[in-house]
């Protein structure tokens, strides 16, 4: 425990750090924070509260506006992650930056600066010495792709301290892992503490908090709400501390009406490229005439289960469709896009990945608009009349702003891009539709454009599905909400009478502590 | 008789080498140089015309001056090539495919402009140029190697070109396997962004290894003026040797050391028809598609079989702008 | 733990992706570029000949210009490698990298002549010409179906794959040249059917080329209305901006691979057609004459639009026919045309950064 007499200068202070990126809020408000040697401390906040922004600050990667960043109290410029390497500062990123055919050691010793020969051998006993001090265990010499997610992040870790970080960074690092991994990995975090070491880790699952960290600091909104010692904390003062005080949006919502099963899921799992369960046992009912909102931290499998639903997914389970006119059945597993829309079901959905996925960047609006129909009617040849008088109706009624309806979709603001996605979407008169993160990255005006033709739709009878990140959103737009943790459903909540914390609560809830979550049908 | 063929394959082979090891280090950076043909052509030609100005101004020739000057003639020239080809796709972000053709067009025009002009300059009725005498010395071979019987006909008889060549790609292998420099190009190649964010200068590697990989593939073109043809440099006459090269570098699964037993194996396909007995000559036409048709199903047994180290490097002809991440 | 900090300087130029260029600024920058090229292969030209630079460009439009006969040369070249050029479109619409077009249209030929010299005697004309041109349409689809295939099923490298294509193709054709030579033995097969002309496309308005120009010209309108206007070229389009957004659509990429290059290797093949049967009426390795690549980079520099590749074909053959004439009137060798397209091209390559990119100097910064 050598640095951790270095005495009372922390081995990391922010002090006031700001960013704001062009044409959005502030990431980043005022931010202060610190942490010693051999402390871990936590940062915890939902979605967007900014915390990998800053995190991104400490490794070089952003430039601030505002404010002040010390290293063992002298103050230091962080222009490049290089020089945030030669402060010793390590960075594990949620998405790994390995080379997929290089081993293990390769990656590991690929950043650093040095010439002549490799000694590949000395360079695996280096890495073996390291493992061996903190109880990794790893085979210095296996190719990155034949290793799970667990071994990945190790290498990851490994190559921040061969490089001799005394601050690690680690954002989100339990995302991935399986229980019984997440244990070894807090072990060896505590290890590394003892050892002298700072280190900050983000997340936002509170039992993870409470079990490993000595301090933890909240985000909300880009502001630092609070930094508290683990010890003299709780799980709801947590919650509260993290999810703020209710903002009142007084968006317009209606009672459901007349409600009809409309799309049942029933025992929905799936799994990743990489064998991981991303979805374990879904279930649940969406009505006619209602906004069915699900939350949950990013990555909890919210992408999944809309894909699944709409084929693009390999999924095992049921998703079944009830028609509205006849009341007949359909069952909408194992079925391409194309077989879905064959069967007569009006599924809509708006993917999250507005320009990699709903609409092509380099087309134009109405090439764009015709994307999901180009293929209806006769002929070879396209029908471009119908798609160019409802682009002009949607750049009219929504209000896009574009220089034409021949602009390619690429060139137009975030917000017009959505508009158009989802104009097209609604236009195809859903009975089912799919939004994720509709208003992601919108302000306010655009925001409310959505919310309204969800609740127009809503209001016409179409079962709504809302995947959204702000809770407050949440809680007034949707009447009910499906709350996902880690692929499973911790709970279906009705979103008028529940608080922002019972949210939170669900979000973060270990799933391991609480068996057998709240039945299906709401 | 085998061990001429043998001979005669490593002969053939020795240009593909070159080729396919500069060809190697370039497409390791993830730079896919079509232009390798073109910038072979402009490696023989650059020395045809350091001899032969060489020739035409000394009275007597020096043997070191005459190998010399040819030598770094045909270096310049690649290496120009070489730049050109880096200018075009790492600085100025063109498509890799588009100029690599460009530059075979250009380079095989330049081969075949200058070797024709300068044939008419030598007042030659046909266009082709004679330069026997610095060809001689670049023919040199080890004095004893015909006292050795086989093993001294196949080991032994070679120019030193030929042997360079070998330990260009010994060197080669070794830089990219067991130094800290190869390993960071590998990585360029692989994904560029990720060798950015662990520091990595990536357009100093690509222009590095583009170059240094042109100026290998020059010797080659200067090789089979020099050393295969004696000297004699016919307008067209390398052939498609520049594309087979590029064939080599898939069947040695871009490894360079690979390409040795792998240039041999091509130069002997390439040639094995005239060691068949009572083959026709539209029989020798289908024998020389023989690396071509082996290069495809390697291609496709690789490709099959997924084995993720026989494939080309991922960022294989893909342009890399930090910011369009 | 002192650290030295350094002073990092802003670059003195950054490059910043555009947002949007102007038509007429961007046409404007390619415009300036073969001016620029022009002016380069001037120089160049002035160098290797010491000739009055006006007067070799007097030259170059001669070549052209100059007879009739020579435009009619021109045209056919200009014919020969727009064909081309279209066939690697859908191709490349597709961002699939069929470098292999000299080897389709080889082989198309080689399928036509096949017909020809086997079935000359035997058919009646007009059956004789519909199964060549079945013949040939469907040689050069098979050989751009087969590394499609691989592509598609097990993404083996198709840049790589088509490129060896080639060369089996020019194989082949050295092969049966052999088999087939007239006379015997000499490697050459000389004019198929010189005295019935059993095959031979037939000519129309007593002009030499007429019908291979109407039929690439008809061809350039046929595949720009189904690349911009069909549900095929749309597909087409969207596959290859995103393959993601293809499988959200629930279109099969793989579908769509294999009936484009189909389409691909058809229209190359049908070029093999026309220098057989509608020019050449023999055949060689020499048939194709490198227009297998010169095509990629006038498909390339018309974006990949057919009406714009007409005139990008027009400026290499044109570029082409001058230099040509460059050559026989100074005396040089003929190669000297290929430098000159090269260097135009590498201008027109190095314009289009210009097109995307914006360069923008350090500002002068106080403090």
């Amino acid at each position: 425990m050598t640095k951790a007499q270095q005495g009372k200068v922390p081995a990391l202070r922010l002090e006031g750090i700001t960013k704001e990126f062009v044409g959005k809020v502030k990431a980043n408000d005022n931010i202060n924070l610190s942490v010693d040697h051999g402390q871990i401390l936590s940062v915890l906040g939902e979605n967007g509260s900014g915390k990998t922004t800053l995190m991104n600050i400490i490794a070089g990667i952003y430039f601030p506006d505002h404010g002040h960043i010390y290293i063992d109290g002298e103050e230091v410029v962080m222009r490049s992650p290089k020089d945030a390497l030669r402060h010793n500062i390590g960075m594990i990123h949620q998405h790994f930056k390995l080379i997929d055919i290089f081993s293990a050691t390769e990656n590991i010793v690929l950043g650093l600066d040095e010439k002549g020969r490799l000694d590949m051998k000395q360079c695996v006993n280096r890495v073996k010495e390291i493992a061996t001090q903190y109880g990794f265990e790893i085979d210095p010499e296996k190719k990155i792709y034949e290793m799970s997610v667990s071994e990945k992040q190790t290498v990851e870790i490994i190559k921040v301290l061969y490089r001799g970080a005394d601050i690690l960074i680690l954002d989100e690092p339990t995302a991935v892992l399986t229980p019984q991994e997440t244990e070894k990995l807090f072990n060896i975090l505590r290890k590394m503490r003892d050892d002298g070491k700072a280190i900050i880790i983000i997340t936002h699952k509170l039992h993870e908090v409470l079990s490993l960290s000595d301090r933890v600091t909240v985000l909300c909104k880009g502001r630092n709400v609070g930094t508290v010692t683990t010890a003299e904390t709780n799980e709801t003062e947590l919650t509260e501390f993290m999810v703020g005080k209710k903002v009142m949006l007084n968006i317009n919502r209606t009672m459901p009406r007349d409600p009809k099963p409309r799309l049942l899921v029933k025992n929905l799992s799936c799994k990743d490229v990489e064998g991981l369960e991303v979805l374990k046992d879904i279930s649940f009912t969406v009505n006619s005439g209602e906004i069915f909102g699900i939350a949950g931290v990013a990555g909890s499998g919210q992408r999944e289960l809309l894909e699944g639903i709409a084929g693009l997914q390999k999924c095992e389970g049921e998703v079944v469709y009830l028609d509205p006119k006849t009341g007949e059945a359909k069952d909408l597993q194992k079925k391409t896009p194309l077989q879905i829309q064959e069967l007569g079901v009006r599924l809509s959905f708006v993917p999250e990945d507005r320009l990699g996925m709903g609409l092509v960047g380099n087309m134009s609006i109405v090439d764009n608009v015709m994307l999901r129909s180009y293929n209806k009617g006769k002929g070879i040849f396209l029908h471009r009349s119908a798609p160019t008088e409802l682009a002009d109706k949607i750049i009219k009624e929504l209000e896009v702003v574009t220089p034409g309806k021949s602009t390619p979709v690429r060139r137009l603001s975030g917000g017009n891009v959505q508009k158009v996605l989802v104009g097209r979407e609604i236009a195809a008169s859903p009975t089912v539709l799919m939004t994720a993160y509709p208003v992601r990255g919108l302000d306010i005006n655009a925001s409310y454009t959505i919310y309204n033709l969800l609740n127009k739709q809503k209001e016409g009878g179409t079962a709504v599905v809302f995947v959204g990140e702000d809770l407050d959103v949440l809680l007034e737009l949707c009447d009910r909400i499906l709350v996902l943790c880690s692929g499973k459903v911790t709970g279906i909540v009705d979103a008028r009478t529940t608080t922002k914390a019972e949210l939170g609560r669900l979000m973060t809830q270990n799933t391991n502590d609480k068996d057998g979550a709240s039945d299906g049908q709401g | 008789m085998w061990a001429a063929f043998i001979r005669r394959a490593i002969m053939q082979g020795i240009p593909l080498l070159y080729g396919s090891t500069g060809e190697i280090l370039t497409e390791k950076s993830g730079n896919l140089n079509l232009g390798i043909p073109g910038i072979m052509y402009v490696g023989g030609i650059g020395g045809v015309i350091g001899a032969f100005l060489y020739e035409q101004h000394a009275s007597t020739l020096n043997p070191l001056l005459a190998v010399l000057i040819p030598l770094l003639c045909s270096m310049l020239g690649s290496l120009l090539m070489g730049l050109l080809y880096c200018f075009l796709t790492v600085t100025m972000r063109a498509n890799q495919n588009v100029t690599g053709l460009a530059m075979t067009t250009f380079g095989v025009g330049v081969g075949n402009f200058y070797g024709g002009s300068l044939a008419k300059l030598a007042g030659s009725d046909v266009p082709s140029i004679n330069l026997t005498a610095t060809s001689s010395y670049f023919r040199a071979s080890l004095p004893f190697a015909e006292k050795l019987g086989w093993f001294g006909e196949i080991f032994l008889s070679h120019s030193f070109l030929a042997y360079l060549a070998i330990i260009m790609a010994l060197v080669s292998s070794f830089f990219l396997v067991k130094t800290h420099s190869g390993l960071r190009l590998r990585a360029v190649g692989e994904s560029p962004a990720t060798a950015d964010a662990a520091g990595v200068n990536v357009a100093r590697y690509k222009y590095f290894a583009t170059c240094i990989g042109s100026v290998i593939a020059g010797l080659g073109g200067l090789y089979y003026v020099m050393d295969y043809a004696n000297g004699v440099w016919s307008n067209d006459g390398f052939g498609d040797r520049g594309w087979l090269a590029i064939a080599l570098v898939i069947f040695a699964v871009w490894k360079p050391n690979y390409s040795i037993l792998g240039s041999i194996l091509f130069g002997g396909l390439y040639i094995v028809h005239n060691y068949i007995p009572n083959l026709d000559v539209s029989g020798q036409e289908l024998f020389k598609m023989l690396p071509y048709v082996v290069t495809i199903l390697f291609l496709i047994v690789t490709s099959i079989g997924k084995k993720r180290e026989a494939q080309p490097p991922a960022s294989l002809g893909l342009p890399y702008f930090r910011e369009d991440r | 733990m002192a650290k030295v900090e350094h002073k990092v300087k802003e670059p003195l130029i950054h490059i910043v992706k555009r947002s949007r260029i102007t038509i007429w600024k961007a046409w404007l920058i390619r415009i300036a570029a073969v001016a620029l090229a022009l002016v380069v292969s001037g120089i160049v030209a002035y160098l290797v000949t010491s000739e009055n630079p006006l007067r070799i460009y007097a030259v170059i439009i001669d070549g052209t210009f100059g007879t009739s006969r020579r435009f009619w040369g021109m045209l056919q070249n200009l014919a020969m490698l727009l064909c081309v050029s279209l066939g690697v479109t859908p191709a490349f619409r597709m961002r699939f990298w069929n470098i292999g077009a000299e080897g389709q249209v080889l082989i198309g030929g080689l399928a036509c002549a096949a017909c020809m010299i086997l079935f000359g005697d035997k058919l009646p004309n007009a059956v004789l010409i519909l199964v060549m041109i079945i013949a040939s349409l469907a040689a050069g689809a098979i050989w751009a179906f087969i590394p499609a295939f691989f592509r598609a099923n097990w993404n083996t490298n198709e840049t790589l794959f088509t490129l060896m294509m080639n060369y089996i193709a020019i194989q082949l054709v050295s092969f049966f040249t052999y088999k087939w030579s007239v006379p015997k033995g000499s490697g050459q097969i000389g004019v198929i059917n010189r005295t019935t002309h059993a095959g031979w496309l037939p000519v129309i308005a007593g002009k030499n080329h007429l019908l291979n120009i109407i039929i690439v010209l008809v061809l350039t309108l046929v595949l720009y209305v189904y690349l911009w206007y069909s549900r095929q070229g749309y597909e087409i389009a969207v596959v290859g901006e995103s393959e993601n957004t293809a499988r959200y659509i629930g279109l099969s990429v793989k579908k769509v691979i294999l009936r484009t290059m189909l389409i691909s290797g058809a229209v190359c093949g049908l070029t093999g057609l026309l220098l057989v049967a509608g020019t050449d009426h023999t055949i060689s390795r020499e048939t194709a004459a490198g227009r297998g690549f010169t095509a990629i980079m006038v498909a390339w520099l018309a974006k990949f639009n057919p009406l714009v590749m007409l005139l990008t074909s027009f400026l290499i053959a044109f570029l082409e026919k001058g230099s040509t004439e460059i050559s026989t009137t100074f005396g040089l060798n003929e190669s000297f045309s290929d430098i000159i397209t090269g260097i135009i091209i590498f201008f027109i390559i190095g314009s289009e950064f210009f097109i995307q990119y914006q360069l923008k100097f350090r500002e002068k910064e106080e403090k």
